[in-house]
């Protein structure tokens, strides 16, 4: 142990600049998704063409951040609560409980967004009261916390659709509905406006307040955090809701695109997906310091890697397959333990 | 052994603790709500109370409850694995195409998918001791890896008409009152004997308990913990690989999407079986008694033709009120 800090020690001395860009937390992930794109850049031309029709944007990398929209979104809210030392599995199925409700309200009722916005809200309120609730005032740990609300949320989800998909028709077609999934906006898809206001707003919240610094606080260390004066229950409770309200976001996403409210598909695994997209970004799962821009970075790297397999024609159920290689790939690169031991065979070749 | 622990648990101070063991709470607690729940059960419908759902209660879970007993041990350790039910569906396929499609004995293909679940717990425990990765993430990895392979393998359901699954399909115990019990839920509680003995009567089980204790003391104590670690992931992995065989035996078939979302299931099982998530505390007996928590609400829908999402419902919440009756119970 003593010997790698030596060695990082050196290397700090030797080339302070080099050691500051080899550092940053967002290079390797930009590092990688060049990679990836100059790999298809050679291989798939196609992937870089991009149409024009309608006045609208078409072609791989369109859909790139289209697809990705909800892991960005996703990726948002599970950086913050990855940051106070968390993690929040309920992700997917608050997803599909925000699908199932914003369905119901546009068949069975007249009251349109105006009834739906509000509703999904709610919920996204109370999915993250509960779990910041147990996380931060009954102190259990947050898989656990986050894990009763993934396995009763999808039942509630199914509850309240019937155990059914419910299809909106188009007797129940609203056009603002549709508008999220399918619209576009300055010829781009409205889900990418969606994405970067939101993406924007949240770098605001926590990077010109002191929002931000309070939950890398709390994640870093708790106890100091609540004897220097920090609400650390309250900001706990504040990320599990904007988790929440995230995650009901892109169930809405979802839900608009296939028209309809499949409560056993929708958002299944995209916890897991938010949480790579977050670890790959550079946040470290134990909490502390977080990267917005990291996991917006790590969440269209693994999206494009799914389109590129995608254009290779690999079946969408056989994808999990690379995807899991490559996450384990950058967990062992983020490795304390494993870079040591890669430091020193290297150290070993170069005396060598 | 069970009395050096309560002797222990006295000598901590715990003054309360004379009478009943703190540790004990969350056991008696589920033990108490399964008698009352199939009692409550048998008293609203009519034939509830037979042999025959008793038999339904093993035969219907059984896959679930030799997972369920892998997860015990790795919640017990500290640890935890998602990777159950993609290994479950990953074998099934996996057996009914070796020996649908390529006409293999089912003896071997028994073995190769044993191998192959056991050599991914290995792996996943090694690169969560060797290299101190969190266990929820890689096991997730495995979640991820084990189900592309499975739809990999075949990405639709393959009927298994074997003579070996004929003949083992016409097994069955009687158990009184005309049920009989087949060969999975055997598997199951054979199973079950052994990892009763192994928790609690051999080196391992006590290393595992241990580690699950305090990992650093079990460290300074000089015990394998590396070893102990790894084994009990490697043991979970063979353990699921042999729920997916089972479950092969169960339906006569396999399918790449079998058993998503067990994973939490085993685990909601555990939990309510008395376990503490944070390791250390528990027992396979309680297990068992989960196991039958969960397959007895499931048989409460089946029998009032409820929805089987208010199933799901029930047992997010009894997994709720067991998790805040550790906490209450375990407050130091």
């Amino acid at each position: 142990m003593t010997e790698s800090n030596q060695n990082a020690e050196v290397n700090r001395t030797s080339s302070n600049a080099f050691g500051k860009v080899m550092g940053s937390r967002i290079l390797w992930p930009l590092v990688s998704l060049v990679v990836v794109l100059v790999f298809n850049a050679i291989f798939i031309p196609s992937f870089f063409t991009i149409e024009v029709r309608d006045g609208a944007f078409y072609g791989s990398l369109i859909d790139v951040v289209n697809r990705g929209s909800i892991g960005i979104i996703l990726a948002l809210g599970m950086t913050l609560v990855i940051a106070t030392g968390g993690v929040d599995l309920s992700v997917g199925s608050v997803m599909a409980i925000s699908g199932a409700v914003a369905a119901l309200i546009l068949t069975e009722t007249d009251l349109g967004m105006w009834g739906l916005l509000p509703s999904v809200l709610l919920v996204a309120l109370l999915a993250g009261l509960m779990n910041g609730v147990l996380v931060a005032y009954l102190q259990i740990q947050p898989i656990i916390a986050t894990l009763i609300l993934m396995v009763s949320g999808r039942g509630i989800a199914k509850f309240i659709t019937g155990e059914k998909i419910i299809t909106i028709g188009d007797e129940s077609h609203n056009y603002y509905f549709d508008f999220i999934g399918k619209g576009h906006l300055f010829g781009l898809p409205f889900t990418v406006t969606l994405f970067a206001v939101l993406f924007l707003l949240t770098c605001l919240l926590v990077r010109a307040t002191s929002l931000g610094l309070f939950i890398e606080s709390v994640g870093a260390n708790e106890t100091a955090s609540r004897a220097s004066g920090i609400a650390d229950r309250r900001i706990k409770i504040a990320v599990y809701i904007f988790a929440a309200f995230c995650a009901v976001i892109a169930g809405l996403i979802d839900c608009s695109n296939i028209n309809a409210a499949d409560t056993m598909n929708a958002g299944v695994f995209t916890e897991l997906d938010a949480i790579f997209a977050v670890v790959v970004g550079g946040t470290s799962l134990t909490g502390g310091r977080f990267s917005l821009t990291g996991s917006l970075i790590g969440a269209i790297l693994l999206q494009t890697l799914m389109t590129t397999l995608y254009t290779y024609g690999v079946p969408s159920d056989v994808a999990p397959v690379p995807k899991s290689l490559v996450i384990i790939a950058v967990c062992l690169l983020q490795s304390p333990v494993f870079r040591s031991k890669a430091r020193r065979l290297v150290g070993r070749g170069a005396t060598a | 052994m069970s009395g050096n622990e309560s002797n222990a648990n006295q000598g901590s101070g715990n003054t309360r603790g004379s009478l009943l063991p703190k540790k004990w709470i969350p056991l008696l607690v589920t033990a108490v709500v399964f008698v009352l729940l199939f009692a409550s059960a048998s008293m609203r419908f009519e034939g509830f109370a037979s042999m025959y759902v008793v038999a339904d209660l093993f035969s219907e879970n059984a896959f679930l409850g030799i997972t369920a007993i892998g997860m015990t041990f790795v919640i017990l350790s500290g640890g935890i694995d998602l990777s159950v039910g993609s290994v479950i569906g990953f074998t099934s396929i996996l057996v009914a195409s070796l020996i649908t499609d390529y006409g293999m004995s089912p003896w071997i293909v028994w073995a190769i998918a044993l191998t192959l679940g056991t050599t991914l717990g290995a792996a996943m425990g090694t690169l969560i001791h060797v290299y101190r990765l969190p266990a929820f993430l890689v096991t997730l990895g495995g979640l991820f890896f084990a189900r592309g392979m499975a739809f990999h393998v075949k990405p639709e359901a393959v009927q298994i008409d074997h003579p070996v699954y004929d003949r083992l399909g016409d097994v069955a115990i009687p158990i009184g009152g005309g049920a009989e019990l087949g060969i999975p839920p055997l598997i199951f509680l054979s199973l079950f004997v052994i990892a009763l003995v192994v928790a609690h009567y051999t080196r391992f089980g006590r290393n595992v308990y241990a580690i699950g204790g305090d990992e650093e003391s079990a460290v300074l104590m000089g015990l394998p913990v590396g070893k102990t670690k790894i084994l009990v992931y490697t043991v979970n992995g063979f353990l699921s690989a042999l729920a997916g065989i089972t479950m092969t035996l169960y339906m006569d078939s396999g399918n790449p999407i079998n058993a998503t979302a067990l994973e939490l299931d085993a685990i909601a099982v555990v939990v309510i079986g008395g376990t503490l998530l944070t390791g250390g505390v528990g027992y396979v007996a309680g297990t068992l008694l989960g196991l039958l928590i969960y397959a007895t609400i499931y048989q409460v829908t089946f029998f009032a033709s409820l929805r089987s999402s208010l199933a799901t419902i029930a047992i997010g919440m009894l997994l709720l009120g067991f998790i805040v009756l550790q906490k209450v119970v375990h407050r130091d």
